[in-house]
Order: structure tokens, then C-alpha cells, then sequence
């Protein structure tokens, strides 16, 4: 099989690690190979979440610049940061819920316009799929389910060795009970936006 | 049950790195392990300290690594099997009792984890820990996939009772901070009681001992040798002409190379899992069969100048490269297209880098740093010191930990550090040497740390300055390890006791201690200012718990603020304190209530009061 590589940027809080470990668990049920490489030294003071999961035969669990066949970003700007991890054949999935650093609210910086922000991935990669997985999230339930909606985004495009039903089944058996429904009704408001899309 | 200690060998479960060298110690039965905590090897000493709570094992959190590795010298000496964890720079306050811990030895098992951060993830440097290993004379293993750890651990501690001397263990970020799925062992039962058999010739290293001990010593190392040219920790894989000679990740990176370049006919690897001692022999066989070498290891040519040096003892001149211009550099991590690009490059086969994106038009992104959380003691301290200090020409020595990100703007509270406890002591050397008014920043874990020896050497010798003794009842950066200072009736652990910071600074001698209160702004200004204007040596403790130990320890009550109409959009708020809470809606300053917990600094320096308690719902 192919080696598939996936950037998953997020902002820390997120809950951009348990998204790598549903696909890491769904990845054991498909009989898939899969290394994971996360930096999240600062994730509790604001910082940037990044995780790296290689699926298939590769060794290396790190992901050079321009070698991601797709990057999901759970939010835009950051998603805008990673676009050097991209290449022309990649698949963009990105929240358009933004949550601006602070560096905008003392004046340091300039939140980049959405629409430009789109036009410009969607110019330079294979396609952009891009959505507001927050609003979606609280329809299921919590504003902590967008990670599962994004999720769900990337398992309707079809590119990753997992199926839906493998995706599913982790959900079931990695995340809290309580949760489980809200996270499955996630997944599916993931999928459904992205088929829109 | 905590999930590390499922006695279910075969199962298959996704771990961290630093979760599977936790699991690979229990397998390993281990007894006692002793850390001082430090990213990336937090983790490892995070597990063994919730399983401490439920099963045989002693764990402690040590007042610094020098303290843990002696702990575990004493515990491995008694015969019991003995992990002791660290980061990288943690070895440097360990390399003490290392170097002479090597000459006496060990009875039971004792591994010395160190995790290396190439690239700086989280550390002040990215020194290569492999030269410890050498110049303490010791075996060193080195893992290059997650499993591969978890193996490691059994096999350093069986290596460490065959020699009788400790070994290291040395991981980097992509090891620990990797996750992967790993297949469980047994657990082993620990031996958790031991007997310290006396033998004072040798153990008391006075100089007579010891000139014996180094002979043993390099006997040792002799025997390790021995080994490490049998063990198939250093395997060659494939097989041709060039060979790679590489540890650790970088295994990795070349192996993928090797089949995206196709060159699995042309290219023998030679992968070395125990860097020291270096299996000399295997070396020049290996050398001896390839036309050309090139060393992959991240950091230091380590390797690269072990294996001239052998290729010059065989009489070989075949060429062999690592570090240059073009090929491998010292500084930051290896990815998997640096490496493929150099092998190519040094090997002369045609490769097509990948197509990067031409990323012009891409609009600019605002920054993202790390900042310290809303409501924060350390952003009310730092703010309250920075308006008594107004019109004064200062110097902020600053120590490591969260708020060491008080060094950036807007409050600019940090001028120098360099390794844990610096603060203290480097002030000693700023207030003697200039006529600034020198206040340093320390925090509590890292006062008991090493912060403690610079005040009583500056209480001694009557220097000049104001330290600052940051207090919020945690160790915060690495994840809320309790140290000395901690109320572990708060965790609901027994048997421990409480050492007060207050205590100890009054026990060295200072004069002027003056205890604040952060988040009483007008009040802790003024108490500052005495202590400033003191002449020696005045200690502020500023007391207040960390917002995030204490929303994990479900204490925290947040009472949020919001900006009410009497704003007149000064933003002193905004610029002076930078609490990430605030938000710009359009022009006017806003307070995200689900990110605000109240600590009400802001209301306090609002010039209009403006700033108000969100009303409770009725």
C-alpha cells in the first residue's frame, strides 16, 4: 500500500490529539501501519498543536515541508500557516471558525480575510474543503465535538485507509461514554458538510 | 486500573513514547524511580507516579536531578532496580554523582533516562547527550521507534547488572513525543526490599579507592565493548557498496530513503542502538566492505568522528561524511526529505526534491506565541514590580518555567537566563558589577530546584538585589508535579511534608522578606517598593495558585469580568496586561467570559472602572 501523510494543525484545546488517536485507533482496525508525531510543548498557554500521522509502510513519523497529501486545520489562520507542509496535489480541510491570537487584539497583527484566505488555498493545492465546523460542533451538541466533525470531513474525502465504520468504532471505544452519541452525530455533520462542499 | 499496568501480554495498544519506556520499566520489574521533571521526558515520570499510587513501586519527585540520580544511586546500591528520568540539561545537574557513580557501580539495575531536544521544542539548548556516556565511561542505548523504546528498558537494565554499572538510556522529542501502536509484555513482579551489603573500599571514593574503582571501571567498559560488538542493537540492514552508518529517528529517515531513492541493492546500513561503547570491530568490517559512508546522526558528529578514527586504525581511506556544507548540519532536527536529499546528494543520484508551494500571495498571519493563561498570578506580579520599579534602570534576571514568558511584550519582564536557578545567582554577579537595580524571577519548584544555594551565597557575601520567588503552589511548565512546597493533602496523598519557601528564606538569613498577594494590585505595589529600596539582600514571595492546577483540582471558582459602557477605549488593559481574555470586537475592548476566571487585576488598573463583575444570572 501507499504511505499517506496528514498534518492536523490546531489551536491547543482543540482536542486535536484525541482526533489523532480515534484515527490511530481506527487505523489498528483497519490492519494499517500508522506513527504519529505531535509538539504540543505549549499547548496550554495558547500555543499552536501540531500533529504528523504517517499511515501505511513508511518509517519516519515526521512529515517534511511540502509532503502532506492532506492538512486539516481546525482553524484558518493556523491552517494558512501550515500551507508550507502542502504541495499541489494536496487535500486542505479547514474550519472557517476562526479564533484570532491575541497578537490581533493588542494590535500586533491582522486577522487575514476568509474569502482571500480560501482563494488563495484553493489556487495553489489539489482541493480545499472548507466549512464552520464550530457552528456544526454546537449543533451536535458541544463546541468540544469539533474535532469529531472535522474528523468526519477527512473520512469523506475518501483519501485515508480508514473506512467511516472504522472511524466509528474507535469513536465508540476511545472516547467517554457520556460522549459517544454526541461524537457519532458529530462525525456524521462532518461528513455530510463536507459532501456540500 | 491505570492502562500501563494491564497484565494482558500480546495486547496491542497506542502509546506515547514516553508511555511505552513507562511500560517498558514495569516489564523490566521495575522498584524505584526517582525524576525531576523537564519536557520532552515528563511524561514517562507522569505514569510512574500515578502507578505508584496503585501498585509496589517507589516513585518520587526529587528536588533536582542531582538529588534524584544520588536517590537511585542509594536505591540501586541497596539492590533494587532503579529508573531515574531526566531531560537533556538535567544531566548537566546530574553529571556530579555521574561521573563518580561510573567508578563505584551499581548493584542493582539503575538506567538514567535522558531526553535530548533537538530542535528546542522546550529547552535552552540542544546539547548532545551522547558524550556523557562517553565521558563517563557507561553504556548508552538509543531507540529508534516507539516499541523499540519500550524493549530498550529491559534490555539497559539487564545490561546494567551484567557490567554492574549504570547505563543511559537517551531518547529525543520524536521518541517521546510519538505515538505508536506497541505490543505488551509481561509485567514483572519487582523486588521492592533491599539490603545494603558494607564494603567501604569500594565505596568510599577517597582517592586511594578510586584510582582501583577506574581500572574496574575501564574493565567495564572493556566488557561493554565486548558486547556491543555482539548485540544486535547494532545490526547492519541491506546490503551494497555505500553504506549509512546512523541512531536513533534518523534510522528512519534513511531507511524511507533508501526505498524512495531505490537504492535498496546499492545501500548497506549499519544502525548503531548502543552509541557507547561503539563496537569497534563491527565498525571496520563495515567499513571495509563500502566504497563510500555517510554518517546520519541529528546533533553532533558524533558518530562520524568515532568512525574515522576507525577507518583509520584499519588503514581504510575510503571517503566518509556526515556534517559539511551540503550534507548534514549540527543545528535542529532531521525530516525525512533533508535526509533523502542528502543521500541523494552524497551518493550522486538523480532525485527530484518536492514540489514546494510557491507561497507569494499568501496573505500575512498574525502571530501565535505562547502566552501566559488569563488570570495568571505571574502577569499581576510581573505588572505590580513593573510600576514600582518605574523611572529605575533595571535588570530582570529571569529562571525557567511558565514565567519565563513574561519576557515578552507588553510586559518585558525577563533580560537573562540561563539554566535553572540562574536568576538568583547571576544576579549576585549583575548587582556587583553595575549600579542597576537588579530584580530577579524564580519560581517555587525551581527555588527548591537551585535557587536556594545562590541566596544563601548572596545573603554571604551581602549583595544587592531583590529576588522575586514566583509562587503558585505547583510545578506548572511540566504539568503540575507537586515539589517540597506542595499541600499534597490537596492530591490526596499521605505521608509527606510540607516545606515553607517562608521558612527557608528566613532560615538563610534575609532580612527583608515581604510576603505579596498578586492580585491585590494597589497593596503589593507598595509592598514592593519597600522591599526595592531596601540596601542587600530582599526576597517577595508572591503567593498565588496556578489558574490551571487549580481548575484541575476543581478549586477554581471563575467569577468572569466584563467591559461595561463607562469605557473609554484607554486599553491600558489590553496593552499593559495582554491577558488573552480580551478580544477587539470591531473598536471597542471585549472580555471573553468563558476565558476570563477573574482575577480582577484589570478592573483594578482600568482608569475609568470600567471593568465590572458579569452579573449573576438571577
Amino acid at each position: 500500500m501507499e504511505t499517506i501523510r496528514l498534518i492536523i494543525v490546531a489551536v491547543g484545546g482543540q482536542g486535536n490529539l484525541l482526533a489523532s488517536k480515534i484515527l490511530g485507533e481506527a487505523a489498528l482496525l483497519a490492519g494499517v501501519p500508522v506513527k504519529m508525531s505531535e509538539i504540543h510543548g505549549m499547548a496550554q498557554r495558547g500555543g499552536v498543536v501540531e500533529s504528523a500521522i504517517v499511515f501505511g509502510p513508511a518509517h519516519s513519523n515526521l512529515i517534511a515541508d511540502g509532503e502532506a497529501d492532506l492538512l486539516l486545520g481546525f482553524e484558518p489562520s493556523e491552517t494558512l500557516r501550515a500551507l508550507n507542509k502542502c504541495n499541489p496535489g494536496t487535500t486542505v480541510i479547514t474550519n472557517l471558525a476562526p479564533l484570532p491570537p491575541f497578537t490581533v487584539a493588542i494590535g500586533k497583527g491582522t486577522y487575514p480575510d476568509l474569502d482571500r484566505l480560501q482563494t488563495v488555498i484553493r489556487a495553489k493545492t489539489r482541493q480545499l474543503i472548507a466549512f464552520d465546523a464550530a457552528t456544526l460542533a454546537k449543533a451536535a451538541g458541544s463546541i468540544l465535538s469539533l474535532n469529531v466533525v472535522l474528523l468526519g470531513a477527512l473520512v469523506q474525502t475518501g483519501l485515508l485507509p480508514v473506512t467511516a465504520q472504522q472511524v466509528q468504532q474507535a469513536i465508540r471505544s476511545k472516547t467517554k461514554p457520556d460522549f459517544v452519541d454526541l461524537n457519532l452525530n458529530a462525525l456524521d455533520k462532518g461528513m455530510a458538510a463536507a459532501r456540500k462542499v | 486500573m491505570h492502562k500501563l499496568l494491564q497484565n494482558d501480554p500480546g495486547a496491542r495498544i497506542l502509546l506515547l513514547g514516553n508511555e511505552a519506556i513507562a511500560r517498558g520499566a514495569l516489564e523490566a520489574g521495575v522498584a524505584f524511580a526517582t525524576t525531576y521533571p523537564g519536557t520532552p521526558s515528563s511524561e514517562i515520570s507522569l505514569n510512574l507516579f500515578q502507578i505508584a499510587r496503585e501498585s509496589d513501586l517507589y516513585f518520587e519527585y526529587s528536588t533536582n536531578e542531582k538529588v534524584a540520580l544520588e536517590v537511585a544511586a542509594g536505591a540501586a546500591n541497596a539492590g533494587l532496580r532503579t529508573l531515574c528520568i531526566m531531560k537533556h540539561v538535567g544531566v548537566n545537574v546530574a553529571a556530579d554523582p555521574l561521573m563518580t557513580l561510573a567508578y563505584v557501580g551499581v548493584r542493582g539495575g539503575l538506567v538514567l533516562i535522558s531526553a535530548d531536544d533537538p530542535n528546542m521544542f522546550s529547552s535552552q539548548n540542544e546539547q548532545d547527550n551522547r558524550y556523557y556516556a562517553k565521558m563517563a565511561g557507561l553504556p548508552m542505548l538509543e531507540p529508534s521507534s516507539v516499541q523499540e523504546a519500550k524493549e530498550m528498558i529491559g534490555q539497559a537494565f539487564e545490561l546494567s547488572e551484567q557490567l554492574g554499572e549504570p547505563v543511559l538510556l537517551r531518547t529525543t522529542t520524536r521518541i517521546n513525543h510519538s505515538s505508536a501502536f506497541v505490543d505488551f509484555g509481561l509485567l514483572r513482579k519487582p523486588v521492592t526490599k533491599g539490603h545494603f551489603q558494607k564494603d567501604p573500599l569500594n565505596y568510599v571514593t577517597v582517592p586511594a579507592v578510586s584510582r582501583k574503582l577506574h581500572v574496574k571501571l575501564l574493565e567495564n567498559l572493556a566488557k561493554a565493548e565486548a558486547i556491543s560488538e555482539q548485540s544486535p542493537l547494532n545490526r547492519v540492514t541491506g546490503q551494497g557498496r555505500w553504506g549509512v552508518v546512523c541512531n536513533g529517528v534518523s534510522y528512519n529517515y534513511v531507511r524511507d530513503a533508501v526505498a524512495d531513492l531505490e537504492l535498496t541493492d546499492k545501500v548497506a546500513i549499519l544502525r548503531i542502538g548502543m552509541s557507547n561503547p561503539l563496537p569497534a570491530a563491527k565498525i571496520k568490517t563495515f567499513l571495509a566492505g563500502c566504497d563510500k559512508v555517510l554518517v546520519a546522526e541529528e546533533g553532533e558528529p558524533f558518530l562520524e568522528e568515532a568512525v574515522k578514527a576507525l577507518a583509520q586504525e584499519a588503514g581504510l581511506t575510503l571517503p566518509i561524511k556526515g556534517k559539511g556544507e551540503g550534507l548534514f548540519s549540527r543545528l535542529y532536527e532531521f525530516d525525512p526529505a533533508l535526509v533523502r536529499g542528502v543521500l541523494a546528494a552524497y551518493f550522486e543520484v538523480p532525485y527530484t526534491p518536492p514540489t514546494r508551494l510557491d507561497l507569494s500571495g499568501v496573505p500575512e498571519m498574525p502571530a501565535r506565541p505562547p502566552n501566559l493563561c488569563a488570570g495568571c498570578s505571574h502577569r499581576a506580579t510581573y505588572y505590580a514590580i513593573k510600576q514600582a520599579a518605574r523611572g529605575m534602570d533595571t535588570i530582570y534576571p529571569t529562571d525557567i518555567g511558565c514565567y519565563t514568558l513574561g519576557f515578552l511584550p507588553p510586559l518585558s519582564m525577563g533580560d537573562f537566563v540561563i539554566c535553572m536557578g540562574s536568576s538568583v545567582s547571576s544576579a549576585c554577579g549583575f548587582s556587583r558589577a553595575t549600579d542597576q537595580k537588579v530584580v530577579a524571577f524564580i519560581g517555587d519548584s525551581t527555588f527548591f530546584h537551585s535557587g536556594i544555594t545562590g541566596l544563601i551565597n548572596a545573603v554571604h557575601n551581602n549583595h544587592n538585589f531583590t529576588l522575586v520567588i514566583l509562587d503558585n503552589g505547583t510545578t506548572a511548565m511540566t504539568g503540575h508535579q507537586p515539589h517540597p512546597g506542595v499541600d499534597m493533602d490537596a492530591l490526596q496523598m499521605q505521608g509527606y511534608h510540607h516545606v515553607s519557601i517562608e521558612a527557608v528564606v528566613r532560615a538563610v538569613g534575609v532580612e527583608h522578606l515581604t510576603v505579596i498577594k498578586p492580585f491585590k494590585v494597589q497593596k503589593s505595589i507598595e509592598q514592593i517598593k519597600s522591599a526595592l529600596s531596601h540596601k542587600g539582600v530582599s526576597v517577595i514571595i508572591s503567593q498565588e495558585i496556578c489558574t490551571l492546577y487549580a481548575r484541575s483540582l476543581k478549586t477554581l471558582k471563575a467569577r468572569p469580568f466584563q467591559v461595561s459602557d463607562r469605557c473609554k477605549n484607554h486599553r491600558t488593559c489590553i496593552s499593559e496586561l495582554a491577558c488573552p481574555a480580551f478580544y477587539l470586537e470591531g473598536e471597542k475592548v471585549r472580555i471573553d467570559a468563558n476565558v476570563c476566571v477573574g482575577c480582577a487585576v484589570c478592573a483594578q488598573i482600568c482608569p475609568e472602572n470600567a471593568i465590572v463583575p458579569v452579573k449573576a444570572k438571577g
